[in-house]
């Protein structure tokens, strides 16, 4: 809301620096977002009078006038047609300067001397009007600076008006609000009308048919109207307020609306078909040309001001270009209504036009203010247009909007709510502030308090109560601690978790990003996913931003890799980075998505940055295995294993695999498929895992068990074992862990050979077996007895052989 | 024969002090001390000496060879060590070169902020919950007191999943879930993505923002002022200027925006503050009863105040980060500087 302060002062006395203005409008919650001063764009322009205009002897299109401030006559020569003696207008003497740094001086044009210039609105930059010179109005006193008389000098508070204060919509309102801060007292605009004997029912019908949508339905009329420019300050208002100049009758529905924030429309009556208002629901897809000239087509629950025929308006939004006030207009027919503010909100949406008066509408007016607008904008059009007001008004006010009245209020619980002692003396000086009744119920710390009807957001006690702590002050609050009772937090295991493994993984030289959680469609597609994947069942975004961000990802991969891309196109090619966030999998029609804590890494490139010590480590499947496991062990998820028969479309089938918890599949891990790679342009190795952390979390237990130490010692023997290539390494250590729990304590692998000097197909796989025994030393027979069996088993269950 | 004992003595300390390497050490050695060294020559002839000198220049043969054998002994221990040393030197590393091993990954500056604010508000007694991030409309609206057709619909841009699902537009929903919940004294703070439809320098489609609820009995405006002064004292610093001023949620009454003296320019003004000398830091309020109702706790009883704050603002105010796109563009050269 643009709120000029020139305009502003109309109403209330403000005494105070702009800035001091906003900044205790601000404190009372009503936003100033910014101060912007304006003044002319010229300067020395004064008031002048023409004593006399003369034909120029030696220029037919030119005149010699002579022009008077009071102080001094000047001789000034000048091209306008409209002027003659007499007139009050705007002069530049030598000296002066107007916009765009133009220098007035004293010249000869065709041997007359010319001292000064006589001046358009547009020469002075205050309006568009060129065709000639501005006629100002003839009581102003001679010799004033121009800049003054007009109210040029100017400041205009943007204020961001909440949407629980619609009576603050308005120039009036601002008033008020500043005269509950400051004590002033408001002067409100006369309403008085002079009337002619014609009364409106002699012309003129309103019928109010869906009394639901327009409890009230008020007009009055106005005859004889001449349609022109309004004068010089109601523009500059106007366009302080953000606001176009139209005419002088459309400019005063404006010029009310933003003075008293009752939305007004002038019709035309001459385009009014039998001369009356029927107030109706439109019919599904009926179509009409709004003033804006485009074609709208209706919903059932629009609604509409037709005339005997057709209709004329929507209800509340906007008029329609039929009968719009025109260049000829004699009469006009002035709406002023109150809209049902939901189906104001609905068909504003609907029809996506925000106006002005949608805006204030939808928002609640003051059910109450509507005549008072009505007479208000009447008597400025009679004035502005000299047209006379029909005597009467209309008024259709089939259902009363009701306005809370008695609204009890205990000073106790005001003192409780803001724990302040706010004294009931202060109380009710602040609600009487703000035009409030308020009257003593029982006690004098109890009221019943009825607010003005413009104050649609009160209802409650807590309204009141939040109306004493603005304008007492929130500042005046005192600063306490609340004393609470003393209970147990909410532990929460998943967020231990997310902070395990951020810990973990940053520690890994993992960085940490954080990605949309909405991806393009194709995602899935890009990935390969097959039909029957429940990651197919993306949640659509109906009105997304971009294609790009259309749907909730159902995997994490999808962003990471685009990260991989993006830091690959800025000349960065070896990259380890980690998310954690959700995932979003469809259910069915109304109800919520299946949403899952992941955690999701990629490495790519070198292995380690600091190349000198290690140049050509690449990072490979392995090292991102190794985060994984190291997780798995820091939250001590029990039986974890990795399977290679479990395989995810998008990683390569040969180097991927399966992470899981006992049975239960907890992730995946695995170099991306080079198909993905290519179809995503991204070169190089790329590994990735996805963990689910809800799962994590259900199976991390935080728990550590002691066991003794070992009191004798070990006894290892190590093996190496010619193997297939396709033989599992984990496979042979399963094997001997399985046949003899008892003393082999652990299994290790400390070669890994194939190549020269090896059989085609095979490789061999170094184990080292450690045996221990809780009860004493063992004896190398003993040994030697367990590991020949255990050596045997092998060989035979994997057909290896020894090397 | 003394006099040959003190001579024998000057001039071996004398050469002991010219002796440079190992060898003339060993040299002087068996020559003084040896078994036919000059020391026990002396000693051998001791019957020269009158019977009753004899047992003081036994004495003192003893003491001078003690003297000279220590000497050699020092010096040549003197010279090992220094050969040691050489040889170490000679293994000399380029210590201006980086060491080797993981460098430790960055948190994102999102996460930073938001597990400090989670250890201020741990502190402070408060427990961390979540909620679901695709949302009822319920929840995310009419729960707040957001009713259908409201206008306060409008501060929020929404992203529609259906009629009544929607992507949560702020973390308040989980107020309203947690409530239904468990019964006062309830001390909470929620931390979490939500989406709104916007994009420019200071809007993402996605941010962050991290919500707090406490409900108890007698809680009022004044400890809503003492929590939060607390809170952004210790995000910000104890001398950070703060204040209060009326506003509007639907879900709170009386409401409170609470800025605090802008950190770029101390409140002169500048662009970052749009000239106010006040930051917009977070939005506040005392529960309002109707959410009370909406959950069924009775409003008589119980008061409370909820605030929200996005982590992306406090983190470009922290950092001094301009661009909050940034944050979701996941570049390593924006992400590795935090």
């Amino acid at each position: 809301m643009l709120v000029s302060l020139e305009w502003l002062r109309d109403y209330v006395d403000v005494d105070v620096p702009p800035e001091e203005l906003a900044e205790r409008l601000t404190m009372a919650g009503l936003e100033v977002d910014s101060l912007a001063g304006s003044g002319p764009a010229f300067r020395g322009v004064r008031v002048a009078r023409i004593n006399s205009v003369q034909p120029h002897p030696d220029a037919d299109n030119l005149s010699v006038c002579e022009v008077t401030t009071g102080e001094a006559t000047y001789p000034v020569v000048c091209g306008a047609k409209n002027i003659s003696a007499g007139d009050i207008v705007p002069l530049a003497p030598a000296g002066a300067a107007l916009p765009g740094g133009l220098a007035v001086r004293s010249t000869k044009i065709r041997g007359e001397l010319s001292e000064g210039m006589l001046c358009s609105e547009a020469e002075l930059g205050v309006g568009e009007d060129a065709s000639g010179i501005m006629l100002l109005p003839s009581d102003l006193t001679l010799g004033k600076e121009l800049a003054d008389v007009l109210a040029l000098t100017d400041t205009v508070l943007d204020i961001g008006v909440t949407p629980n204060r619609p009576d603050c919509l308005s120039v009036i309102g601002i008033a008020r609000e500043w005269a509950a801060i400051s004590g002033k007292k408001v002067r409100y605009p006369s309403l008085a009308v002079q009337e002619s004997n014609q009364d409106i029912s002699e012309i003129a019908a309103v019928s109010i048919e869906d009394a639901d949508l327009c409890p009230r339905y008020s007009a009055r009329i106005i005859k004889g109207v001449k349609i022109g420019p309004s004068p010089f300050w109601m523009r500059r208002r106007l366009e302080k307020a953000g606001l176009r100049p139209i005419n002088n009758i459309v400019d005063v529905t404006n010029f009310v609306m933003v003075e008293m924030g009752q939305p007004l429309h002038a019709f035309d009556l001459n385009f009014l078909d039998e001369n009356r208002i029927v107030v109706r629901r439109a019919r599904e897809g009926e179509r009409f040309v709004s003033l804006d000239g485009k074609e709208r087509t209706l919903r059932a629950d629009t609604l509409m001001i037709c005339d005997g025929v057709k209709p004329v308006a929507i209800g509340g939004v906007m008029g329609g270009l039929n009968s719009e006030v025109r260049p000829d207009t004699e009469t006009v027919f002035l709406e002023g209504a109150y809209f049902n503010p939901s189906s104001i909100r609905r068909t504003s949406r609907a029809l996506a036009m925000g106006t002005d008066a949608a805006f204030r509408f939808e928002r609640g007016i003051d059910p109450e203010g509507v005549l008072r607008a009505l007479n208000r904008a009447a008597g400025l059009m009679a004035e502005l247009s000299g047209g006379e007001v029909l005597a009467n008004a209309i008024d259709r006010y089939p259902r009363k909007v009701e306005t809370a009245r008695d609204i009890p209020l205990r000073c106790g619980r005001v003192r409780d709510i803001l724990g302040a002692e706010v004294p009931s003396g202060e109380i009710v000086r602040i609600l009487e502030s703000l035009e409030m009744e308020v009257a003593q119920d029982g006690s004098e710390e109890s009221f019943r308090v009825t607010p003005p009807t413009f104050r649609v957001d009160i209802a409650r006690e807590i309204d009141l109560i939040e109306e004493i702590a603005r304008l007492h002050g929130y500042d005046l609050v005192p600063v306490t601690m609340p004393a609470v009772s003393v209970a147990a937090g909410i532990t929460d295991k998943k967020r231990t978790v997310e902070q395990r493994v951020r810990e973990i993984m940053a520690g890994a030289g993992y960085g940490e990003v954080i990605n949309y959680s909405f991806v393009a469609p194709q995602a899935v597609d890009q990935l390969s996913l097959d039909g029957a994947d429940e990651r197919r069942r993306q949640v659509e975004i109906r009105n997304p931003l971009s294609e790009e961000q259309a749907v909730m990802r159902t995997t994490m991969i999808y962003s990471l890799l685009l990260n991989a891309k993006r830091n690959a196109a800025a000349g960065r090619f070896d990259l380890k980075i980690f998310e954690t966030g959700r995932t979003f999998i469809r259910s069915e029609e109304g109800r919520l998505p299946q949403e899952s804590n992941r955690l999701a890494c990629l490495i790519t490139g070198l292995r380690y940055e600091d190349r000198w010590h290690s140049r050509k480590l690449r990072a490979d499947f392995f090292d991102l295995k190794g985060c994984v496991e190291n997780i798995l062990d820091a939250l001590r998820i029990p039986a974890p294993s990795f399977r290679a028969d479990v395989r995810e479309a998008f990683l390569h089938p040969g180097k991927s695999c399966g992470v899981f918890c006992g049975d239960r599949q907890i992730g995946f891990l695995g170099e991306v498929h080079p198909d993905v790679l290519a179809r995503l342009d991204l070169t190089g190795t790329i590994v990735a895992c996805e963990l689910d952390m809800d799962l994590l979390a259900q199976h991390y237990t935080g728990k550590a068990q002691f066991r003794s130490l070992p009191r004798f010692p070990s006894s290892s023997r190590d093996v190496a074992f010619l193997v297939r290539r396709e033989t599992e390494a984990g496979e042979l250590i399963r094997l001997a862990t399985d046949f003899h729990k008892e003393l082999l304590e652990k299994v290790q692998i400390f070669d890994v050979y194939e190549g020269k000097n090896l059989p085609a197909g095979m490789k061999s796989l170094g184990l080292r077996f450690s045996y221990r025994s809780a009860e004493g030393t063992l004896t190398d027979e003993k040994v030697n007895e367990i590991h020949a069996r255990i050596v045997q088993e092998i060989v035979h269950s994997t057909g290896a052989s020894i090397r | 024969m003394r006099e040959e004992l003190r001579t024998l003595r000057a001039r071996t300390l004398a050469e002991l002090l010219n002796a440079g390497t190992e060898e003339e050490l060993l040299e002087i050695r068996t020559r003084c001390l040896g078994r036919k060294g000059l020391l026990t020559g002396l000693l051998r002839n001791i019957a020269s000496v009158p019977p009753e000198e004899r047992p003081e220049f036994g004495q003192e043969c003893n003491e001078v060879k003690e003297i000279l054998s220590a000497r050699i002994d020092e010096l040549l221990a003197a010279l090992a060590s220094a050969k040691r040393q050489e040889v170490l030197l000679g293994e000399r590393l380029d210590i201006t070169l980086p060491g080797r091993g993981v460098r430790h990954g960055r948190l994102h500056p999102v996460t930073q902020v938001k597990e400090e604010i989670c250890r201020i508000f741990s502190g402070l007694g408060f427990s961390v919950v979540e909620g679901p991030e695709v949302e009822l409309d319920y929840y995310n609206f009419e729960a707040l007191n957001i009713p259908k057709d409201h206008p306060a619909r409008e501060m929020q841009d929404t992203f529609y999943v259906e009629d009544d699902i929607v992507l949560r537009t702020h973390t308040s929903p989980v107020q309203v879930r947690i409530m239904e919940k468990v019964k006062p004294p309830v001390r909470v703070i929620s931390p979490g993505r939500v989406y709104r439809r916007d994009s420019d320098v200071s809007h993402t489609p996605m941010f962050h923002q991290i919500e707090g609820l406490l409900v108890d009995r007698g809680i009022s405006l004044g400890d809503l002022k003492g929590v939060l002064t607390a809170f952004l004292k210790q995000v910000f610093g104890e001398d950070t200027a703060l204040r209060f001023r009326p506003s509007f949620f639907p879900f709170t009454e009386p409401s409170a925006e609470v800025d605090i003296r802008c950190v770029m320019c101390g409140g002169r003004g500048c662009r970052v503050c749009g000239q106010s000398g006040w930051l917009e830091i977070l939005g506040s309020g005392m529960v309002d009863p109707e959410v009370f109702r909406n959950v069924g706790y009775d409003a008589e009883e119980f008061t409370g105040f909820a605030f929200g704050l996005g982590l992306e603002r406090i983190a470009m105010l922290k950092f001094g980060i301009s661009d909050i796109r940034l944050f979701f563009d996941n570049e390593m050269r924006f992400l590795e500087q935090f």
